[in-house]
């Protein structure tokens, strides 16, 4: 029993090691664009998808439409980008960026729960 | 696009107005009517060509009807005003505040009975088949709680799991879950555990969900004051403006205004969009966005700004900016976002935050297995209670809300006080400033030179000097030219022709007025033109240390008088320095002008040191030397003669700019005149980073403190183990008092007042 115990410890330790931080996150879908409109999900504490591809000089417009009536969603913010929009529920919210510098760009709520990022090569 | 994409898009709207574009008669209205009434789902159109509007009633979304309106060969938009978005806004949050209070006192109303019955009776064990029906009974209530207030936690934890990222939801899902799991396997199986931890802890998941709910409800009310800056701003808008069409007066949405519509604004009214008057002339306040008390006189020609009141006459005017390109609407946008933005500070929070619940759920794990392996009987109970109450106390939501809840009140405390901070680097940058320098023209002084008194010599009366120098100055554009042309003017002096104009920057100007030959200028102008100024140098001085700008004049070689101009200092520039100085605060002055003035100027009002005869292309190289030095420099200066210095400074103050915001790219806008903007900002940001340093420190010190203790670090010293459900309160109410202590730099008074 106490061998058990403790192996399911050890597994659950490994576990969450494994699945948070060594699998990449790309596990969620993630869209390759061009000059096109990606919708992002804002619900259950997620945006969807969490990971964006774009090209580096080419125009990218991500709609928001948040479900979540968290007020932690309300606000996304890309923080390399000096980008910050308000996301009333149920309005899509289309925010236009162009990235100038190959990189990635994460883009979170307030608090940095709700998270996502922007692939630029 | 496909269907189902359209059903995530704005639809079910019962009423959608549209502003029409290109509508200028009835057939236009047929037209566009038809055009909407084709779309599906649309159950009436009306059309009003008074105020070109189009009301829309039915289930279509609003991109589908504005493309049917352009199909029919005209424009539309969707009116929906930033205070109708507020007012929604306002609405949700309310109606998810009641939700989640309904969610709470249900969770609560079967928590407490079972915490108090556990407290009365001290009887949580299963010891009998009639106690397992009992909390098999009660274990399916939790269950229906849990489901019921509860579902968002556990849903969002699913859902982030399989995102591989972990929020709270995900501590309190696996916190509470894991609570009932074991509880429900003991109701069931109780012959699989040890008999002495054969107890339940249903009430502990009740609880905690209640209390969580709480607390979220508690946080979303005090969210909603960290807003109110952004809400008075956008109260400021009224909601109709006169339209005059065909002579006719009509009320207009003020979405509906257009550009180039003529506009009537009685005494008292608020002037709804921007506009250039075309008739008519009055007084208006425009106190509530520059906060300058003294009310600005318009006429024919005059800018006239959005939300300002207008007191004395009846005007006409022209819209030249609506909507979102309103001054006002811009500033509310800037504003926003810099409230949205993060000082560098809170990195360092957000890097904590991002690794945070994965970090407390290896916590819980070795905790458990700490307990389980070295614990005392009954470990499993033991165990399962230590990890529980890791998971719930840790509060990853404290850490995050530190910076920005604090940096959203400070910048909207600073917008109603006049000042705009661009983003939360210039906020924190602000609070590190040692030292100041002011520009002096327009900054210290009021930036209107006029001419104080003038000196003529070798035969010339006063007349004829202010007569030939306002001819040549005519020609240009200096401040203190035109100084000299208005006295003129004031004193109706008819001006001559200028031939071979001639300026020389930083030097004078010099030209042939009536054939005679004049340079007026600084002394070194006078020296390279070889003029004996011998007998005016004394005269000079004596102005000089008046703080008045002495220029000579010569006329066909000979030397032959003073024109002295001096720029107003502006009533508080002294008070504001003192303030900045009280503050620990070397402040410099910089100017182009001459040294004796500049340093006369400094000594009234009491700045530190000077930098005098400064050339404006040498202003950022004054800057890059203090920085040298050591120094965090803010730069104060107008945004567009000073640009270059105001951008090398650690901080560019950008002065007196009133309601042209768009045009600035400086850290720091401050819409009013006065330099007492400089100490209030400065002021604004020292607290607000106080405010960002304590909530972060409580933030840090209450996990660093909250999860070794819920670990049982205590334990074998004092005996010390806490029960969840305390966890739950204390962790529910930690977010809460970050958003609280935010509130906090609402209350502040700044030095001034």
């Amino acid at each position: 029993m106490d061998i058990i115990i403790n192996l399911i410890g050890i597994a659950l330790f490994v576990a969450v090691i494994l699945w948070f931080w060594v699998m990449p996150t790309k596990a969620s879908s993630s869209v390759v664009s061009g000059n096109e409109i990606i919708n992002i999900l804002v619900e259950d504490g997620t945006y969807k998808p969490n990971l964006v591809k774009t090209v580096v000089g080419q125009s990218i417009t991500l709609r928001f439409i948040r479900k979540d009536s968290s007020p932690c969603a309300s606000i996304v913010i890309f923080d390399g980008l000096d980008v910050s929009k308000e996301l009333p529920i149920n309005q899509p919210v289309e925010i236009k960026l162009m990235i100038s510098q190959p990189g990635e760009y994460k883009f979170t709520c307030q608090m940095g729960m709700y998270q996502g990022v922007l692939i630029a090569t | 696009m496909s269907a189902d994409m359209h059903s995530d898009k704005k639809i079910n709207a019962e009423q959608i107005q549209l502003a029409l574009e290109g509508v200028s008669c009835a057939g236009c209205v047929s037209r566009i009517e038809k055009a909407l009434q084709a779309v599906d789902g649309i159950e009436s159109v009306a059309v009003n060509l008074a105020d070109r509007t189009a009301q829309v009633d039915g289930t279509a979304n609003v991109e589908t009807l504005i493309q049917s309106v352009k199909d029919a060969g005209y424009g539309a938009s969707e009116i929906q005003s930033v205070e109708q978005h507020q007012e929604e806004a306002e609405e949700l949050e309310k109606k998810h505040y009641k939700t989640l209070l309904r969610k709470c006192f249900l969770a609560l109303s079967l928590g407490i009975p079972l915490i108090l019955w556990g407290l009365i009776t001290g009887d949580m064990a299963i010891a009998s088949v009639k106690a397992q029906v009992a909390w098999g009974v009660i274990g399916m209530l939790t269950l229906a709680v849990m489901v019921i207030s509860g579902r968002h936690f556990y849903i969002g934890a699913w859902k982030s799991f399989l995102n591989h990222s972990a929020n709270m939801d995900s501590l309190i899902g696996i916190g509470t879950g894991v609570a009932w799991i074991y509880s429900m396997v003991v109701v069931l199986f109780p012959f699989i555990v040890p008999e002495e931890a054969r107890a339940v802890y249903f009430e502990a998941s009740a609880m905690i969900v209640g209390l969580v709910n709480l607390g979220l409800a508690l946080e979303v009310r005090a969210r909603g004051k960290t807003s109110q800056a952004i809400k008075k701003l956008i109260g400021l808008q009224p909601k109709t403006a006169k339209v005059v069409r065909d002579d006719k007066e009509i009320d207009v949405l003020i979405d509906a205004v257009q550009v180039g519509d003529i506009i009537r604004v009685r005494p008292g009214e608020k002037v709804p969009v921007d506009g250039e008057i075309i008739e008519g002339a009055t007084s208006v306040d425009e106190s509530m966005l520059t906060g300058e008390p003294m009310p600005v006189q318009k006429q024919v020609g005059d800018e006239v700004v959005g939300a300002t009141i207008n007191q004395t006459g009846t005007v006409l005017y022209r819209a030249t900016r609506v909507g979102a390109e309103t001054a006002l609407a811009q500033i509310i946008q800037m504003v926003k976002q810099a409230q949205n933005s993060k000082p560098s500070i809170g990195r360092l929070a957000d890097k904590i935050a991002s690794v945070f619940v994965p970090t407390v759920l290896l916590i819980a794990v070795v905790t458990a297995l700490v307990w389980f392996n070295l614990g005392p009987e009954p470990r499993i109970a033991f165990m399962l209670t230590a990890a529980t109450t890791v998971l719930i106390i840790a509060c990853p939501c404290a850490l995050g809300l530190a910076t920005p809840m604090s940096v959203m009140v400070g910048v909207g405390k600073a917008a109603e006080n006049g000042i705009l901070i661009r983003n939360g680097e210039a906020l924190q940058k602000s609070s590190h400033i040692t030292t100041v320098v002011l520009d002096k023209t327009g900054t210290i002084t009021v930036g209107r030179p006029e001419v104080t008194s003038i000196v003529a010599v070798n035969g010339l009366d006063e007349g004829q000097l202010l007569r030939l120098s306002a001819s040549l100055e005519h020609s240009s554009e200096h401040p203190l030219a035109q100084a000299i042309v208005k006295s003129a003017m004031n004193r109706d002096i008819k001006l001559s022709k200028v031939k071979l104009f001639k300026a020389i920057a930083g030097h004078g100007v010099q030209g042939q007025v009536d054939g005679h030959y004049v340079l007026i200028g600084n002394e070194k102008f006078m020296q390279d033109n070889s003029i004996d100024i011998d007998d005016l140098v004394s005269v000079a001085q004596k102005a000089a240390e008046q703080a008045q700008t002495p220029m000579y004049v010569a006329i066909d070689k000979l030397a032959a008088g003073i024109v002295a101009v001096s720029d107003p200092i502006k009533e508080d520039s002294k008070d504001a320095i003192s303030r900045l100085k009280k503050d620990g605060i070397r402040v410099i002055m910089l100017t182009g002008d001459n040294r004796m003035t500049a340093e006369a100027i400094a000594k009234q009002v009491g700045v530190d040191s000077v930098f005098a005869q400064v050339l404006p292309e040498h202003k950022s190289a004054k800057v890059v030397e203090l920085q040298k030095q050591g120094e965090c420099v803010g730069m104060v200066g107008d945004g567009i003669n000073d640009a270059p210095a105001l951008a090398q400074a650690d901080v560019g103050f950008a002065i007196g700019t009133g309601t042209d915001v768009a045009m600035e790219s400086a850290d720091v806008t401050l819409m009013r005149g006065s330099l007492q903007s400089v100490p209030d900002a400065i002021e604004i940001s020292r607290l607000t980073l106080r405010n960002i340093k304590q909530n972060l420190f409580g933030a840090f010190v209450y996990n660093t403190l909250g999860i070794p203790i819920a670990a049982g670090v205590l334990y074998p010293f004092i005996g010390v183990l806490l029960n969840p459900v305390i966890a739950g309160a204390a962790m529910a109410f930690s977010s809460v008092t970050v958003v609280s202590n935010a509130n906090r730099l609402r209350l502040i008074k700044i030095g001034r007042k």
